[in-house]
C-alpha cells in the first residue's frame, strides 16, 4: 500500500512540471498564440531559480525562475504580437536561444549543489499511512499547481476577462473589430504563460532534480505542448493528463527496481512513446479537434489600422 | 430658432491608403429618427466611411459632429459610448462562444452575465429577434447569427445604428422583416445609417441617401423620389449597359453536358451544409443559375463538381457522358470541365505567385516530360490571357497579389474559358467588383454560353442571375428547387424558395406512380405561385 | 495545432505599394537584407559578450571569422561541417515549404548513422570498398524510414508532425545509448560506450590526402543543385510550394496533399539520415553518443538564414560551420565556453526574424 502511495506521489511530483508549463502554455493558446519555446524557458527559468537558490531561500528562487520565464516571453511577444512574426519560427529560436544560453551559462554551475530542503512543511505529515505520502507531504507548490489549475477553469469559462481572453483566441479580427485589446491580452497571456513555464523550469531545477545540468528537462516543454492539446485546453484535464504522464515517467523507474529486465535506455523511451501515442489518439478525431481548439491558434494578426 | 441639431455631421472627410483615395471630402448629414442610405457600389468608399464614423479608422481630414459638437472618435469604445452602434457586413462574431457570451464582449460594461442574458430576452422579445442565449454560434444558420449582431447593436441602446450591407445573407422575406424592425427603431428616434449597392431596398427604406462614387459624394437625394435610372447615374457615371442574354440551349433534345444525379454529401465542415439528393442538368449553350443566401450548400455542390470533395458517390457527377464523380480534379479539366472557384485570392489564384505561375495551377501547358517546367511557355500563356481579357497588370511576371479584384478575376475567368471548356463551373463571378469588371465578366460567360458551352453559375447576386441566365434553381439547405425558366420567374417566388419553402423533387417515375407524381408537384407549385 | 505560413521566412513577396526608400528595395535586395543585418547584430552582441567575459572581442571575432577560412586545413575542417548542415537544411527547406514542419531531422540523421553503423558492422574486417556505398545508401533509407513514422502518424491519423518528429529524436538518442552501451559496444573497447573503430575500406574517400574534407562536400553541392531544379524547375516542386503556402489553392488545382507530405518527408529524412552515415563513416570513423551535436537543430536555422534557397543555404551553411568552429577554437584558445556557439546559433535566428519583421513593415509603409 505504501508502495503504491509512492508511486502516486512520484506520479504527482512528475507531473507537477508538465502541469504548470502545460497550463502556461494553456493560457498561450488559449489567446490564439502557439509558443514552441516552452522548452527554451523552462531551462532559462530552471537555471535562474538554481543560480538563484544557492544564495536564497527557494521561495525568492522560485521567484527568480518564475521571472526568467517571463522575460524570455517577454521577448517572444514583442517579436510575435508587436512585429507579426511567424509564431512557429520564433517559438523554435527561443527554444534554441534558450538551449544554447542556458548550457554557456550555467556551465559553472554543474557541480554546485543545492541546500536540502526542508520537506515537508509540517513535520511527521510524512508519516501519516498512505494519504502522508500520497496526499499531505508535497512541496507546496504541488498544491498551488492544482489550486492554478481550478483558478484558470474559473477565469476562462466564468469571468469576464478570461471571456475575452478567448475571444481573441478564436477571432482576433472580430475581436479588434469589437474594439478588445486583441494584442495586449495577447502580451498579457505570453508573459504570464512564460512565468508558469519558467516556474515549472525552476521545479525541476530545484525539487524534481535537485541539481542542474545542461538539458535538464529533456523534452519536458514539448510534451506539455502537446499535453494541452491533449487536454483539449481545459485546465482541469491538463491537470489530469499531466498526473497520468508523470506517472508514465515514472514508471520506468518503478519498473526497474521491481527487477524487470528492461534495458534502461530503452525503458527511458516511454514518456517520449507514450506522448506520440497520446497525440495520436487525440487528433485521430480531427472534427473534434478542431470544434474545441481555438480557433485562431498559430495564425498572426496583424492589425491594419 | 432651435432647430434640433443632426444626430450625424460629417465635413470634408479625406482617408489615404498609399496611392488610393478611399474617402475625399465626403460630407454626410444624419437627423435624429432619420434612415439615411449610404448607396455606392463596390470600391466607391462607403466601408471606409463607415470605419471612420465607428471609429475603427483614424480620417487624414475633415471634422465629425455628434449631436451638434465636434467629436473626436478614436475608438469603437468611445464610438459605442457616444451611442454608435454597428451591424458588420462581415459578422464579428465568435463560433467557440454562446450567443449571450458573444452578445455580453460588445457590450463595455461591468454586467453580470446573468444581466446580459436577461437583458438579451428582454430586447430580442420587444423586435422579435428571438433566439436562444446559450446556443454556439457555429450552430446558427447565416440569419440567426445577423440576429445576435443586431442585438448586440441594440443592447447598447443605440442613438445611431449603422448596418453594412446587411441584406446580402437575407432571402427578400426576411430583409422584409428586417425593414419592419429598422422602421421602428426610427420612429423611437434612433437615427439608421443603412449601407447598400442595391437600389431597390434604399428606395423603399431611406428618407434620404448619400450617394459615393469613387470616394466622393456625388449627390443626396430623397430615393423615393429618385427613378433607379437616376440613381444608377449618380452611383456609376452612367446606366450601366445591358448585357445581350444567352439565346438557350443549342439543342432542347441533345444530351445534357452536366448532369448530377440524386447526389447526397454529408457535411464535412464544421458549419458545412450536408446535400440532400440534388439533381441537375445543364446543356450545351445554356446558362443555369442556382441562386441561394450564403451557406445554402453551394460550396459544398460546387466541390463535389470541382472534384475538391472526393467523397460524391459513384453515379451522382456527369459530364459529356461519363462518370465522373470520384475523378480527381485533374481528369476533369482534361475532359473539358472547368471551375472558377468563389475566392479569389488563395484559392482561384496564389496570391504571392506571378500571373505566368498561377496558370500552372489548372493549365498543363507548360509542364514538359519527365515534370520539368517551362517557364518560358508559361509566361506566354499569361500574355496571351492578359490580353484577350484586358487584364491590367504589370505583365507575366507581375504577382497576383499586386491584381485589383477586377484584373485578377479577369485572368482566373480568361484562364479558364481559354482552356475552352465544354463545361464551366462558376461560382460568384462577380462579387466584390467593381461595375466596369462586372459587365465584362457577364459578357464572356454569355459569349461562353452562345458558342455552345454549358454553363453553370453560382451566385447570391439574384440580379446577375436575372441578367445572365436562361433558368433558375434556387439551393436552400442542400436542396434544389425545381428548376424554371428566368423569364417566368418572379422574385417573390424565388425569395420564397431561397428560404427553403419548395416542394420536394418527384421520386423518377415507377409505372403510373409518375404522372401523379408530377401532378403532385404542379398542384402545390401553383399554390406557390400563387401565394407568391 | 494550426498551419504555418513559411512563405513568411522565404523570400519575400512584392508588397503592392512600397513607398518612401525603403520601398524602392526589390524583394531580391530585401531578402537578402535582413540576413545580413542579423549577423551584423549577432556580432555586435558577441562583442559585448566577450567583453563582458574579460575576453579580447577583436580576438574572439577572429576566432569565428577569421581563422576558420585561413587556410586549405582550415577550410577543409570548415568544409565538414558545413557537409551535414547543407544536406539536412536543403531537406528542411523543401520540407518547410511545403508547410511540413520536420523539426526532429536531428533523430533522423541519427538513425542513418545507425543504418550505417549496422551496414558496417555487418559486413565485417574484411570488407571492400562497395561497403561505402552500401553505408551510405543505408543511411539515407535509415532516415527515411525515421520520417516515414512521421509522415504515417500525421496521415492516418492527423498527429502534429512538429511533435512526432521532437519525440522521436529523444527516442533516437535513447536508442542510440542503447546500442553503443550494450550489443554494439566494441568489446576491446575498455568498456567505453562506442562500437568498434570502422575499418578503413568503410571510410569516405577524401578529397585531398592529409585533410579531412571527403567526398560527402561533392555530395552537398550536388544536392544543392539537384534541390534547385527540384524546386524551382519541376511541377512536384511547384506543387509543394502551392501547398504550403496556400492549401485551398492546392486542392483547386487537385495537388494532392498527402504526396506532398511524404515527399518533404522522404526527401528530408533521408537527407538527414545521408548526413548521419557520412558524419560517421567520415570524420568520426565509429559510433559513439557524442555523435549528435545538434546539426539537425542548426540546420533549421541554417535553412531560414538561408531563406529556403538552395544557394543561400550553401552560404549560411559555411556560415554555420564556422560558429561551430569558432566556438572550439575560442574555448581551447581563449578559454571561452563552448556552449557559446548555441547562444549565436539562437541569436542569429532571434535576430533575423525581428530583421525580417521590420524590414518588411518598412517596404509596406
Amino acid at each position: 500500500m505504501e508502495a503504491f502511495a509512492l508511486m502516486l506521489s512520484s506520479s504527482v511530483n512528475a507531473g507537477t512540471v508538465l502541469a504548470l508549463a502545460a497550463l502556461g502554455l494553456l493560457v498561450n493558446e488559449r489567446a490564439g498564440v502557439v509558443n514552441l519555446g516552452a522548452e527554451g524557458m523552462m531551462l532559462t527559468g530552471g537555471l535562474a531559480a538554481y543560480a538563484t537558490a544557492l544564495h536564497h531561500p527557494s521561495g525568492v528562487a522560485f521567484a527568480a525562475g518564475a521571472g526568467a520565464g517571463a522575460l524570455l516571453a517577454a521577448l517572444f511577444a514583442l517579436l510575435v504580437v508587436g512585429l507579426g512574426t511567424n509564431q512557429y519560427a520564433t517559438g523554435l529560436a527561443l527554444t534554441l536561444f534558450g538551449a544554447g544560453f542556458t548550457a554557456f551559462a550555467g556551465e559553472s554551475l554543474v557541480d554546485k549543489q543545492l541546500p536540502d530542503l526542508p520537506r515537508p512543511l509540517l513535520p511527521g505529515l510524512l508519516d501519516v499511512p498512505f494519504f502522508g505520502h500520497a496526499l499531505l507531504g508535497y512541496h507546496p507548490l504541488v498544491y498551488v499547481t492544482a489550486a492554478l489549475a481550478a483558478g484558470l477553469g474559473w477565469f476562462l469559462f466564468r469571468s469576464r476577462a478570461g471571456l475575452v481572453v478567448r475571444a481573441a483566441g478564436e477571432s482576433p479580427a472580430s475581436a479588434h473589430a469589437l474594439g478588445l485589446p486583441v494584442q495586449r491580452v495577447r502580451f498579457a497571456a505570453i508573459v504570464f504563460g512564460g512565468a508558469l513555464c519558467g516556474l515549472a523550469g525552476a521545479y525541476v531545477s530545484i525539487v524534481y532534480a535537485h541539481l542542474w545540468v545542461e538539458g535538464l528537462t529533456a523534452g519536458k516543454g514539448w510534451i506539455a505542448l502537446a499535453l494541452t492539446t491533449f487536454a483539449t485546453w481545459r485546465p482541469a484535464r491538463v491537470l489530469l493528463g499531466a498526473y497520468l504522464f508523470g506517472g508514465v515517467t515514472m514508471l520506468q523507474f518503478h519498473l526497474q527496481g521491481r527487477g524487470v529486465d528492461i534495458e534502461s535506455h530503452l525503458l527511458g523511451m516511454s514518456p517520449y512513446v507514450a506522448t506520440i501515442l497520446v497525440l495520436v489518439l487525440i487528433s485521430r478525431n480531427r472534427a473534434w479537434v478542431r470544434v474545441n481548439m481555438p480557433a485562431s491558434l498559430g495564425k498572426a494578426f496583424r492589425p491594419d489600422n | 430658432m432651435n432647430a434640433t441639431p443632426p444626430r450625424l455631421e460629417l465635413h470634408g472627410i479625406s482617408k489615404r491608403y498609399g496611392t488610393l483615395l478611399a474617402n475625399d471630402g465626403v460630407a454626410l448629414t444624419v437627423m435624429p429618427g432619420e434612415i439615411h442610405g449610404v448607396l455606392g457600389e463596390n470600391g466607391a468608399g462607403k466601408s471606409t466611411l463607415m470605419k471612420i464614423i465607428y471609429g475603427a479608422v483614424h480620417p487624414d481630414a475633415g471634422e465629425v459632429r455628434w449631436d451638434g459638437r465636434a467629436v473626436r472618435v478614436a475608438s469603437p469604445r468611445e464610438a459605442r459610448a457616444l451611442g454608435i452602434a454597428m451591424v458588420f457586413q462581415h459578422f464579428a462574431l465568435f463560433d467557440a462562444l454562446t450567443v449571450t457570451e458573444n452578445v455580453w464582449l460588445g457590450l463595455d460594461a461591468a454586467l453580470s452575465r446573468t444581466e446580459v442574458q436577461a437583458r438579451v430576452a428582454a430586447v430580442a422579445a420587444e423586435f422579435g429577434l428571438e433566439i436562444a442565449g446559450d446556443r454556439l454560434v457555429f450552430d446558427l444558420s447565416v440569419g440567426e447569427r445577423q440576429r445576435v449582431e443586431i442585438l448586440r447593436a441594440l443592447l447598447t441602446k443605440p442613438r445611431l445604428l449603422i448596418l453594412d450591407e446587411p441584406t446580402s445573407v437575407l432571402t427578400p422575406q426576411a430583409a422584409e422583416r428586417l425593414f419592419a424592425m429598422l422602421r421602428r427603431l426610427a420612429e423611437a428616434g434612433c437615427s439608421i445609417l443603412y449601407i447598400s449597392h442595391k437600389l431597390d431596398e434604399v428606395r423603399a427604406l431611406c428618407t434620404r441617401a448619400t450617394v459615393l462614387r469613387g470616394g466622393r459624394v456625388t449627390g443626396v437625394v430623397a430615393p423615393a423620389t429618385e427613378s433607379a435610372h437616376s440613381l444608377s447615374e449618380l452611383m456609376l457615371g452612367a446606366a450601366p449597359a445591358a448585357v445581350a442574354r444567352s439565346a438557350g440551349a443549342t439543342s432542347a433534345d441533345s444530351a445534357p453536358a452536366l448532369e448530377v444525379r440524386g447526389l447526397s454529401l454529408a457535411r464535412r465542415e464544421r458549419f458545412g451544409v450536408a446535400l440532400e439528393d440534388v439533381h441537375l442538368e445543364v446543356r450545351a449553350g445554356e446558362i443555369l443559375g442556382v441562386a441561394g443566401i450564403s451557406g445554402s450548400g453551394q460550396g459544398e455542390l460546387l466541390g463535389a463538381l470541382s472534384g475538391e470533395d472526393p467523397r460524391a458517390p459513384a453515379g451522382t457527377v456527369w459530364v459529356l457522358g461519363r462518370d465522373l464523380s470520384r475523378a480527381p480534379a485533374r481528369e476533369r479539366r482534361a475532359l473539358g470541365l472547368c471551375t472558377v472557384p468563389e475566392e479569389r485570392m488563395g484559392r482561384g489564384a496564389v496570391p504571392a505567385l506571378s500571373l505566368a505561375a498561377n496558370t500552372l495551377l489548372t493549365r498543363r501547358e507548360p509542364i514538359a516530360r519527365a515534370g520539368f517546367l517551362r517557364w518560358g511557355t508559361a509566361r506566354r500563356l499569361a500574355e496571351r490571357l492578359i490580353e484577350r481579357f484586358g487584364v491590367r497588370a504589370r505583365g507575366a511576371e507581375a504577382v497576383a497579389a499586386s491584381l485589383s479584384g477586377g484584373n485578377l478575376q479577369k485572368f482566373i475567368v480568361g484562364r479558364e474559358i481559354d482552356a475552352a471548356p465544354r463545361v464551366l463551373v462558376v461560382a460568384q463571378p462577380t462579387w466584390g467588383l467593381d461595375v466596369g469588371a462586372a459587365a465584362q465578366i457577364r459578357g464572356e460567360l454569355t459569349a461562353l454560353a452562345a458558342s455552345g458551352v454549358a454553363v453553370l453559375v453560382v451566385s447570391e447576386d439574384l440580379d446577375e442571375l436575372f441578367e445572365i441566365a436562361t433558368d433558375l434553381v434556387v439551393m436552400a439547405r442542400g436542396r434544389l428547387s425545381p428548376r424554371i425558366p428566368v423569364r417566368e420567374a418572379r422574385i417573390a417566388q424565388i425569395g420564397q424558395w431561397m428560404s427553403g419553402d419548395f416542394p420536394a423533387r418527384a421520386a423518377p417515375a415507377a409505372g403510373t406512380g409518375g404522372a401523379s407524381g408530377v401532378e403532385g408537384i404542379d398542384g402545390v407549385g401553383a399554390e406557390v405561385i400563387a401565394r407568391g | 495545432m494550426a498551419r504555418l505560413e513559411p512563405s513568411a521566412l522565404a523570400a519575400p513577396a512584392v508588397s503592392s505599394s512600397p513607398s518612401g526608400a525603403w520601398g524602392l528595395l526589390s524583394a531580391r535586395a530585401a531578402a537578402l537584407l535582413s540576413p545580413l543585418a542579423a549577423l551584423a547584430i549577432t556580432v555586435a552582441v558577441g562583442a559585448v559578450l566577450f567583453a563582458a567575459l574579460d575576453k579580447p572581442p577583436a580576438r574572439a571575432l577572429e576566432m569565428f571569422f577569421i581563422e576558420p577560412l585561413r587556410d586549405g586545413r582550415a577550410l577543409s575542417e570548415v568544409a565538414i561541417k558545413a557537409t551535414p548542415l547543407a544536406l539536412i537544411a536543403l531537406g528542411l527547406a523543401i520540407a518547410f515549404r511545403a508547410n511540413v514542419w520536420n523539426i526532429g531531422a536531428e533523430g533522423q540523421f541519427i538513425v542513418g548513422a545507425i543504418a550505417a553503423t549496422g551496414v558496417v558492422l555487418a559486413a565485417g574486417e574484411g570488407a571492400g570498398r562497395w561497403v561505402v556505398v552500401a553505408l551510405v545508401v543505408a543511411g539515407a533509407i535509415g532516415g527515411m524510414a525515421w520520417a516515414a513514422l512521421v509522415a504515417w502518424l500525421r496521415d492516418r491519423f492527423s498527429a502534429n508532425e512538429i511533435l512526432v518528429s521532437l519525440m522521436l529524436v529523444y527516442v533516437a538518442e535513447l536508442l542510440l545509448g542503447y546500442l553503443v552501451y550494450g550489443p554494439w559496444k566494441d568489446p576491446q573497447g575498455f568498456n567505453f560506450p562506442q562500437t568498434i573503430t570502422f575499418p578503413a575500406a568503410t571510410a569516405i574517400p577524401r578529397l585531398v590526402s592529409g585533410q579531412r574534407a571527403n567526398w560527402g562536400s561533392l555530395g552537398a553541392l550536388a544536392a544543392t543543385a539537384g534541390a534547385w531544379l527540384f524546386l524551382y524547375r519541376t511541377y512536384a516542386g511547384f506543387q509543394l510550394e502551392v501547398g504550403g503556402i496556400a492549401p485551398r489553392a492546392a486542392a483547386y488545382a487537385g495537388f494532392s496533399p498527402r504526396r506532398a507530405l511524404w515527399t518533404a518527408l522522404m526527401i528530408s529524412g533521408g537527407l538527414a539520415g545521408l548526413a548521419g552515415a557520412l558524419e560517421v563513416a567520415g570524420p568520426l570513423g565509429q559510433l559513439t553518443p557524442h555523435l549528435p551535436v545538434g546539426y539537425g537543430f542548426a540546420a533549421i536555422i541554417v535553412a531560414f538564414v538561408g531563406r529556403l534557397h538552395p544557394v543561400g543555404i550553401l552560404f549560411s551553411s559555411v556560415l554555420m560551420s564556422m560558429f561551430y568552429i569558432g566556438g572550439e577554437l575560442s574555448q581551447s584558445r581563449l578559454g571561452l565556453p563552448k556552449a557559446l556557439t548555441g547562444v549565436f546559433q539562437g541569436l542569429l535566428l532571434f535576430a533575423l526574424l525581428a530583421c525580417d519583421a521590420l524590414v518588411e513593415r518598412r517596404r509596406k509603409r
